[in-house]
């Protein structure tokens, strides 16, 4: 077990390596010059300009950057950003705000729709089931920016259930409509997944066996049901960790939510290299952490599985 | 003939005349609704069974057996319903019990034990936590320690005489025998009065299935537990049952005391089940040249074994004739030294097969035979050379397998083809017939379109199937058919040999006796040497001229089928000629 953790972890430096390098060209290969965008209408002196390169490094060659931005990642240096603050610092405040908007988001998945996915299996064919499903159908045919649109209108303007923006410091009181909004778009495929699966388990031959032993159904549903059908679920789950940090970086410009998504995006769009690089670098981390952890759940959940040492 | 067992007769037998019988199922009806409409499974089905007797419902797959046993329980699959007549336990009508009452029954007063032990155990939940939440459901024990000395307890009695240190294990860390004996554990945990069995061995070895047979007949008469048997081979059910009921497309065809009627049965159905159940057959497969002469036999006297009806003395000889003059003439397939040694991540080597060696005489039929984990399809597997030999000579046509060229190796393939055991699983669901059987010959680019299509039909004739199929897909078609298909495309090339790997395992009596039929008249008019691999002593009786047994991957004993059936040398032999269900009754003239 432990030896598999760490091959794992070994096995993330090449995919790390990859990634860095490749954001490190994208960025490097965007059109325009971000420094002479930084002063907009104005023509800045070309010392200034010179000065300003040379801090950032933006006058040497694409590898000699790229290697200087390595050497420092080494050194726990993840750069500076346009405005001056180190990368760190500005990960340090924006990360924990994204982490609770994921954990709120990421909840509201599971109980929400494994719960709805479980009824509708259960009773399928039902009312129960035929609404559920025509509700996902729409959540998943809105792109996520309609549904965070549409719901800060009707939710935070007019009815005034919430707050229309995240206010300083994102308490989590401010936080729930975006996590609800985050989770619609991933919301139908897990109520879909849960379904499914929960359909074919209940169809398995230690279904009918756990009822003939004398189960009340009451039991066979949590114990021989959900958690053999929780196994696929948990998959999704972790494949779509990635395309809930997509949405985060939209949520979090519909509700300027002071997180990484919104500072991402804006740090794309000045051309910020080093804050791009360390911002998406952090979040290949965090989704092979992500991973990782799921794989060790599959353990628990399924006895069969053991890992290689 | 009557169509139900007749109660007085029954009682007068065997009880008490005041004695009110455990279970009483009178004209039972089931139906599944499908889109066509309403489908009706059971058909009218009534049996009586009394206190400590055993009955045996016996019908192939789709007879409905398995619906009716699912129907007691009140666990009917799906959209299905008992949509007419009476199932009274102990007086008490279980037609017209809520799901909730249901609950208090199942387990308590009705254990179950289901087919497959493979699927019937949940994946991800320890064995004594599936066999304490039995106890616990059914209220035979309360508090951890009791449940669990209880579980200890069934399980012992069941046969898992290391209950006690398993409890904590796996369903995946069990064998296929253990676990059935694990599901026989939970069926009778509450000390139901009626046990369900419901095909219990079916995916067993044929040892493994007498050992646990026994057994569950020796705890049922300790506990005094009613036996109701769901099963398709007439032979078992005729051992392990005083009482049986033929079921044939939904419906009750005859029943009876089981002797009674497989020595004389009365139904057309009934006889050709007897005539075509190999367990009870006593000679090899004669070839007849028409498959329409081999039905004519089949319905013939129950005591006729297949072929019996022509001269069985006179064929009989000339089989031994052809095998003789087979022998003189150079061997189809020579195996020397054979071993296949296996590497095992962590735990070192296993020896598969380990020093086999055998001829095969052209146009003739050897079969090897063995339980599961004997090495006899790695056998069939290095022949085909879809595995590597670690060591020793397959010499095939005269070529040493080891040293063809790749070119050779193909030209070779379209002498010796495969058929394997899953008609299901061996045809690919998105071609049509007519493209499955003609692929070997796109694959070796004989001949041209028209006369790929004119092979096809003719092999389609070959098989016995309507040339009609050639556009449908495998989906439409019933087992039987299937497997006739995958051997239609294995003879496409005009083969020599044919590997036949549990070929026949899959299927129900019936369409067994008919493939098997086929096999011999094919051998008969292409003069196929075949490879037949399988774990059915009963099948190798009727369709083998030699028979090489194997054992933990070693040939424990090899000679001429009538030698091994008549005066087998090995203890093992004898095992497994003994655990042949059925193979002790005596069939009356």
């Amino acid at each position: 077990m432990a030896g598999y953790i760490l091959r794992r972890l070994l096995q993330a430096i090449p995919v790390l390596l990859g990634t860095t390098f490749l954001i490190y060209f994208m960025v490097f290969a965007m059109p325009g010059d971000p420094i002479v965008a930084l002063f907009g209408e104005k023509t800045p002196p070309p010392q200034v300009l010179e000065a300003v390169r040379e801090r950032y490094n933006l006058d040497k060659p694409f590898i000699v950057q790229y290697l200087l931005f390595l050497g420092g990642i080494f050194q726990g240096d993840l750069g500076i950003s346009f405005s001056g603050e180190p990368v760190s610092d500005i990960l340090a405040r924006t990360f924990p705000v994204t982490l609770r908007l994921a954990l709120l988001s990421t909840l509201f998945l599971m109980v929400g729709g494994i719960l709805i996915g479980l009824i509708s299996g259960l009773r399928k064919g039902g009312i129960f089931d035929a609404s559920a499903l025509v509700v996902s159908l729409i959540l998943i045919s809105l792109p996520i920016f309609v549904i965070g649109f549409v719901a800060q209108f009707v939710f935070a303007i007019q009815l005034g259930w919430f707050r229309t923006t995240v206010g300083p410091g994102a308490p989590w009181g401010d936080l729930v409509l975006p996590a609800i909004v985050l989770a619609a778009g991933s919301f139908a495929q897990i109520v879909r997944l849960t379904r499914s699966s929960v359909i074919e388990t209940d169809g398995q031959d230690f279904v009918r066996t756990a009822a003939s032993k004398g189960l009340s159904r009451r039991r066979i549903v949590p114990v021989h049901i959900l958690r053999n059908s929780l196994i696929p679920v948990v998959t999704y789950l972790a494949v779509d960790f990635g395309v809930l940090m997509v949405g985060a970086t939209v949520t979090e410009g519909i509700f300027n939510v002071p997180g990484v998504g919104n500072t991402l995006y804006q740090a794309i769009i000045r051309g910020e290299g080093p804050t791009v690089v360390s911002f998406v670098t952090v979040m290949v981390l965090i989704y092979l952490v992500v991973n990782l952890l799921v794989d060790l759940l599959y353990a628990v959940l399924d006895p069969r599985i053991r890992y290689a040492k | 003939m009557t169509s139900t067992v007749n109660g007085s007769d029954v009682q007068q037998s065997t009880t008490g005349a005041e004695e009110r019988p455990i279970l009483e199922v009178k004209d039972l009806e089931v139906a599944f609704n499908t889109q066509e409409g309403k489908v009706t499974a059971v058909d009218g089905v009534s049996f009586t069974l009394y206190r400590g007797q055993s009955l045996a419902i016996v019908g192939e797959s789709g007879s409905g057996k398995s619906t009716t046993a699912h129907a007691i329980i009140n666990l009917l699959p799906g959209t299905g319903h008992i949509a007419g007549g009476q199932i009274l336990l102990d007086g008490q009508d279980l037609a017209k019990t809520s799901q909730r009452d249901m609950e208090s029954i199942r387990g308590r007063k009705i254990g179950f034990v289901p087919q497959d032990p493979m699927s019937n155990l949940n994946p991800v939940w320890s064995i004594g936590f599936q066999v304490e939440e039995a106890i616990r459901a059914n209220g035979i024990a309360t508090g951890r320690k009791e449940v669990k000395a209880r579980a200890i307890e069934v399980l012992k009695q069941a046969g898992l005489q290391d209950a006690d240190r398993r409890l904590k294990q796996f369903p995946h860390q069990f064998s296929g025998g253990m676990r059935q004996r694990v599901l026989i554990g939970m069926g009778l945990a509450a000390d139901p009065q009626l046990l369900i069995a419901d095909e219990p061995t079916s995916a067993l070895d044929v040892t493994v299935q007498r050992v646990i047979l026994d057994h569950l007949e020796s705890l049922t008469r300790e506990l005094g537990t009613t036996l109701l048997f769901i099963t398709h081979d007439l032979g078992l059910a005729a051992e392990r049952a005083e009482q049986l009921v033929v079921m044939y497309k939904g419906k009750v065809v005859e029943s009876g005391p089981s002797l009674q009627i497989l020595q004389n049965p009365q139904h057309p159905y009934t006889q050709r089940l007897v005539a075509a159940a190999p367990s009870l057959a006593s000679r090899r497969i004669q070839a007849t040249g028409s498959v329409s002469a081999a039905e004519a036999s089949m319905s013939e006297d129950a005591a006729a074994a297949a072929g019996d009806t022509i001269d069985l003395i006179a064929t009989a000889e000339a089989r031994h004739e052809a095998v003789e003059a087979a022998a003189s003439k150079a061997p189809a397939i020579v195996v020397e030294n054979l071993t296949k040694v296996f590497k095992i991540r962590g735990s070192g080597e296993f020896t598969a097969v380990d020093d086999v060696s055998f001829q095969i005489p052209k146009g003739t039929t050897m079969a090897l035979v063995g339980e599961s984990g004997s090495g006899k399809s790695t056998v069939a597997k290095m022949l085909l050379k879809l595995e590597d030999a670690t060591s020793g000579k397959i010499i095939v046509g005269g070529k040493d397998l080891e040293k063809v060229s790749r070119s050779e190796l193909f030209e070779l393939r379209s002498r010796m083809q495969p058929v394997f055991q899953d008609p299901y699983g061996s045809l690919n669901p998105l071609r049509n017939i007519g493209n499955t059987i003609a692929e070997p010959l796109y694959t070796h680019k004989v001949g041209d379109t028209a006369s790929r299509r004119a092979r096809v039909l003719e092999l389609l004739d070959q098989v016995s199937l309507p040339r009609t199929l050639v556009g449908r897909y495998p989906n439409e078609l019933s087992g039987g058919q299937r497997q006739r298909i995958a051997i239609a495309r294995a003879l496409a090339l005009k083969p020599e040999i044919v590997v036949l790997d549990e070929a026949v395992s899959a299927l129900d009596v019936l369409v067994q006796a008919q493939i098997l039929r086929l096999l011999a008249d094919l051998q008969a008019e292409l003069d196929l040497t075949y490879l037949f691999i399988t774990h059915d002593l009963a099948v190798v009786r009727v369709i083998a001229d030699h028979v090489a047994v194997m054992q933990k991957g070693r040939i424990v004993e090899s000679a001429t089928t009538d030698e091994v059936f008549d005066n087998p040398k090995e203890q093992y032999t004898k095992d497994l000629l003994a655990a042949i269900p059925g193979a002790n009754l005596k069939l009356g003239a």
